[in-house]
């Protein structure tokens, strides 16, 4: 059958272009998607291997421009502070990698923790439909009306502030969209010919969520994966600007942010605008991206 | 109408209820539970502070009785860090500023985000156009926390123009940042569904036929794109408003405005949970309140929805 499959692709499609080798040709036609790709690239280049570049560790004082950190401290490329130093005479260009990692990292994994629990809880809520159904998207509109932040906040204050509670609280609640949309998705895929085909030939429920529906959902949640880590990038710097979030020696975009603003009345404005001019260009970069894939992927959106 | 007000209503009374619940549960299950701080009591003081607030009967009498306190006196306990004075005095002092830059925000971001779509739809790809799509991308990596810098670096330490931070009960000049931080990020996406959901309309039949009729544009617009076109405006609002409800928490931390944010991050960084449980229950119902109303004004305005 296979054989026989191959073979008829060979002859009657000599140029077999496959659903994800379109959407990557209409990918890269996107060139504010394709310039952010490479701009997001240069940031996470800057993560990985920034520590390494950098001549300052990230905890050591300076202790030579302590005393006077708004003129000793200034980004110079001679005393080896590219990015200058913070309040305590650290060196910023550390700082801000260390913030990079940390910021990326809780986006990037507070997004797959949504796009696991939510793709699998709006497939089971919309295969099986029915009361099931009615009470599992229930319970995420009740969930979803209440103001995540105050309860995430609530999480951090009993349960302590460290960046793994942060990852508890921000998955806990960022899945909730991803159900909905998952659900939504299910509910259009669930009624196509293979999944028919499937139920017919007696697979039971579980295999035909595995294999037919999650697959066939996956466009539209990659697509809304990538606009989730921008958000996710929001809310942790969010509460991290609060002082709530990373403590330190650890930092992140929010507390650095942070930690510029309320320094910049001495003319230490450098403090305020490295990591800002990292959080927009990444932001900037995820939604573009985010965008190009939607068109990319699914072009009846359009 | 009636039924579906009061289904409505069935729904949103259990939410408020179970969030109280849930957060409840949290601080009796905290490790410590709520007496932890840097100085640790004897046992004798713990057991003593227990039962004055009740705290060593069983679990589902402490929820029964903390729940009634709150729906029948608005009462949510005492505020172990702010001494003498107990959660429901701090609301009623905390809650009247941010209220009063909440709503200025609000009405802001709908009014100049909505008349910004409205226009960009209208002289669909004129400069106007590009204009408030550009402003409303840009605004979306500009949430609150960037914005309130960026406003005071420009207009306290480089104009000049307006005080930094205060609240001087509400006097003009120190109203302007802390609306314009809150707003920005919500006008922007406001403008951004106005414009779409405004040039879909726009190409309706029933606009072309109005067209057709010879009646001025403005009248088009006005009467019969606008109504069809602010529904998805609706449905934004209910997130809108606790998006605005959660920054400010930053505007109050900020700007230092006084209002129920301020009380909210210091009970956070002091383990207070009465606040902190306090305010997560007031805005949670605060946020299942309005959600209701939005519903509610959606159900009225559209008459495709069966209720």
């Amino acid at each position: 059958m296979a054989v026989l499959i191959g073979r008829a692709r060979a002859r009657s499609m000599p140029a077999g272009r496959s659903l994800w080798s379109d959407a990557r040709h209409r990918f890269f036609k996107n060139r504010a998607a394709v310039a952010s790709l490479v701009i997001l690239a240069l940031v996470a280049g800057f993560a990985a291997f920034g520590g390494l570049v950098a001549q300052w560790s990230n905890e050591d004082i300076d202790w030579a421009v302590l005393g006077d950190v708004a003129t000793m401290g200034r980004p110079s490329l001679s005393s080896g502070h590219w990015f200058g130093t913070d309040e305590l005479g650290r060196d910023l260009f550390a700082r801000v990698v260390q913030g990079t990692q940390v910021s990326l990292m809780v986006g990037i994994v507070g997004a797959l923790i949504s796009v696991i629990v939510g793709t699998v809880y709006g497939a089971i809520a919309g295969y099986f439909g029915g009361r099931l159904d009615s009470a599992m998207m229930r319970i995420v509109d009740i969930l979803m009306s209440i103001p995540y932040m105050f309860v995430l906040i609530l999480l951090l204050v009993i349960f302590g502030r460290s960046v793994f509670m942060l990852f508890v609280g921000i998955g806990l609640i960022s899945w909730l969209d991803m159900a909905r949309i998952a659900r939504g998705q299910t509910l259009t895929i669930k009624h196509r010919e293979y999944v028919e085909a499937a139920l017919a030939i007696g697979v039971g429920p579980f295999t035909i969520i595995r294999r037919h529906i999650i697959p066939n959902l996956l466009g539209v949640v990659i697509v809304y994966a990538t606009l989730l880590v921008p958000n996710m990038i929001i809310y942790e710097s969010f509460i991290s600007f609060l002082g709530l979030g990373v403590q330190e020696p650890l930092t992140s975009w929010g507390a650095l942010i942070s930690d510029g603003a309320s320094t910049m009345q001495y003319g230490t404005l450098w403090q305020l605008a490295f990591p800002l001019f990292f959080f927009v260009v990444t932001l900037f970069a995820f939604f573009f991206i985010g965008d190009g894939l939607r068109d990319a992927l699914d072009p009846k959106d359009r | 109408m009636i039924s579906y007000i009061l289904r409505r209503l069935l729904v949103a009374v259990p939410t408020i209820l179970v969030l109280i619940v849930l957060s409840f549960l949290m601080m009796h299950y905290a490790p410590g539970g709520p007496w932890t701080s840097e100085r640790a009591f004897p046992q004798a003081v713990i057991d003593a502070l227990n039962a004055k607030y009740g705290l060593d009967k069983p679990l589902v009498s402490q929820i029964a009785s903390y729940t009634w306190n709150i729906v029948a006196h608005f009462d949510f306990g005492p505020s172990l860090y702010y001494k003498d004075r107990s959660v429901a005095d701090l609301i009623a002092q905390g809650f009247p500023v941010t209220l009063t830059y909440g709503f200025w925000s609000f009405v802001v971001a709908v009014a100049v985000g909505g008349s910004l779509g409205v226009a960009a739809a209208v002289w669909h790809n004129s400069w106007l156009d590009y204009l408030a799509v550009g402003i409303s991308i840009g605004a979306q990596v500009l949430p609150n926390f960037v914005m309130a810098p960026i406003l005071v670096l420009v207009f306290t330490l480089w104009l000049g123009w307006l005080p930094g931070g205060g609240w001087q009960g509400g006097a003009f000049p120190y109203v302007v940042m802390p609306v314009i931080a809150l707003s920005t990020s919500f006008m922007a996406s406001i403008a951004r569904i106005t414009r779409s959901s405004m040039l879909e309309v726009l190409n309706a039949g029933f606009i072309r036929t109005a067209r057709a009729k010879g009646l001025p544009m403005r009248r088009i617009v006005l009467r019969h794109a606008l109504k069809p076109a602010l529904l998805p405006v609706i449905s934004y609002l209910g997130p809108a408003f606790v998006g605005m409800i959660t920054g400010s928490v930053v505007i109050d931390i900020y700007f230092s405005t006084g209002g129920i944010g301020q009380y909210f991050v210091n009970s956070a960084l002091n383990r207070d949970y009465f606040v902190i449980m306090g305010v997560t229950i007031l805005t949670g119902a605060l946020t299942v309140l309005f959600n209701l109303v939005v519903d509610i004004l959606y159900a009225w305005i559209d008459p495709k929805i069966r209720y």
